[in-house]
């Protein structure tokens, strides 16, 4: 994952995912919802990385697993940001 | 069977609901009231071992519990509130004229401490926390109201305004987990004496707009709500006739509710679709209860 991408993403969760750690001592692949990343808290998060990245989640990313870790969240916004510059 | 519009007349025809011109709202004639209350004892003689505390509330809540609770967050294209002329007399005359002339006159109207209870369960958990820490083994209270949903349909099924019988649990997590699979159980039991077909499958709620999909996905990934489904409109999309939610701690964490050992409280809720099981019994036994199979009156009318 792009440096800089995977950075503006921990920066979002500190400030939307309201978990009881801190987002910048996570592990990529750690688990956000065992780390206390509610449901509503997801949405929130949802909606701030689309307004960072200028992007919107499609139908079929609008789910638990999309945002399940920084790893997923990684994978999914690159993919979106690799298509709207091809678009 | 998947003719809508149908059932409804059908049941308008035999004098079982009321038309009133709107969607949704309907009057309810004594055989189908008794339908309901034979249905309400029933539910009462499955729960009764259970020793739940019967509270009843009116079909409005307080304004600022239902905007603490978080529907609006959820289910803002459903929520009803009740709006009340505030004005002098100088208003009055706006409102006579507006009405007179067929214009909108509600611009002296304002929202009230009042809003329509979206499900039977929502004013108990501000009551229940008022009452400090839950006791060892957590509580379990028995509910019945009128409900609101904005949501007019052709559908006999999609009330806007319908009664809902509840049984809510708060405790641990595994207390309210352990109290839903017996209802699970229950109500599978439940439907089966009154001779309906059924099946329970995963649900969620009809959360509102995008994040509402990832609300409703999440919902269903983490199996927090189960249907027990009944044709009863359509054979091709059943109904919901009682539903098994589990909350995890999200009403435990909006009120502030702890266990006895200080945890935030986690609640579960069986809820029955009492207009919605009444109209499954018509649909598949008729709209004649006198016609009904004896084995069902015995287990309705005793």
């Amino acid at each position: 994952m792009d440096e800089a991408i995977r950075n503006t993403i921990v920066a979002i969760i500190a400030e939307a995912g309201r978990l009881p750690v801190p987002a910048n001592t996570l592990a990529d692949e750690a688990d956000l919802y065992q780390a206390g990343l509610t449901s509503f808290a997801s949405v929130q998060l949802m909606l701030a990385l689309e307004d960072r990245f200028e992007i919107e989640f499609p139908d079929r990313y609008l789910n638990r697993r999309s945002f399940s870790s920084i790893a997923a969240i990684g994978q999914v916004v690159g993919e979106l940001l690799s298509q709207r510059e091809a678009a | 069977m998947d003719a809508q519009v149908s059932f409804l007349d059908q049941l308008f025809d035999a004098g079982l609901l009321i038309d009133t011109g709107v969607p949704g709202l309907y009057g309810r004639s004594g055989a189908f009231e008794d339908v309901i209350d034979r249905f309400d004892a029933l539910i009462t003689s499955f729960g009764r071992q259970d020793g739940a505390e019967v509270v009843r509330f009116p079909p409005g809540m307080n304004r600022a519990h239902f905007e603490r609770s978080g529907y609006l967050k959820s289910f803002p294209q459903l929520a009803g509130t009740v709006h009340c002329f505030c004005g002098d007399d100088a208003g009055h005359a706006d409102l006579l004229q507006c009405l007179s002339e067929g214009k909108d006159w509600s611009a002296r109207q304002e929202m009230s401490d009042v809003v329509l209870t979206p499900a039977a369960c929502y004013p108990l958990y501000p009551m229940a926390a008022k009452r400090g820490a839950l006791p060892a083994n957590g509580r379990l209270f028995d509910l019945l109201s009128y409900c609101f949903r904005h949501e007019p349909s052709q559908d006999p099924a999609r009330m806007q305004m319908f009664r809902m019988r509840e049984y809510v649990r708060m405790g641990t997590r595994d207390e309210v987990l352990a109290f839903r699979e017996a209802w699970l159980q229950r109500g599978r039991e439940l439907i089966g004496v009154l001779e309906l077909p059924f099946e329970v499958d995963v649900a969620n709620d009809p959360f509102f707009g995008r994040a509402g999909r990832m609300m409703a996905s999440s919902q269903r990934d983490q199996g927090l709500k189960f249907e027990l489904l009944v044709p009863v409109n359509s054979a091709v999309k059943p109904t919901a006739c009682l539903s098994f939610n589990y909350h995890q701690d999200h009403f435990g964490q909006t009120w502030g509710l702890t266990t006895a050992s200080g945890e935030t409280a986690h609640t579960a809720c069986v809820g029955f679709g009492m207009e919605r099981v009444a109209l499954a019994l018509f649909r598949h036994h008729g709209v004649d209860v006198e016609a009904w199979p004896r084995s069902l009156r015995r287990v309705l009318w005793g």
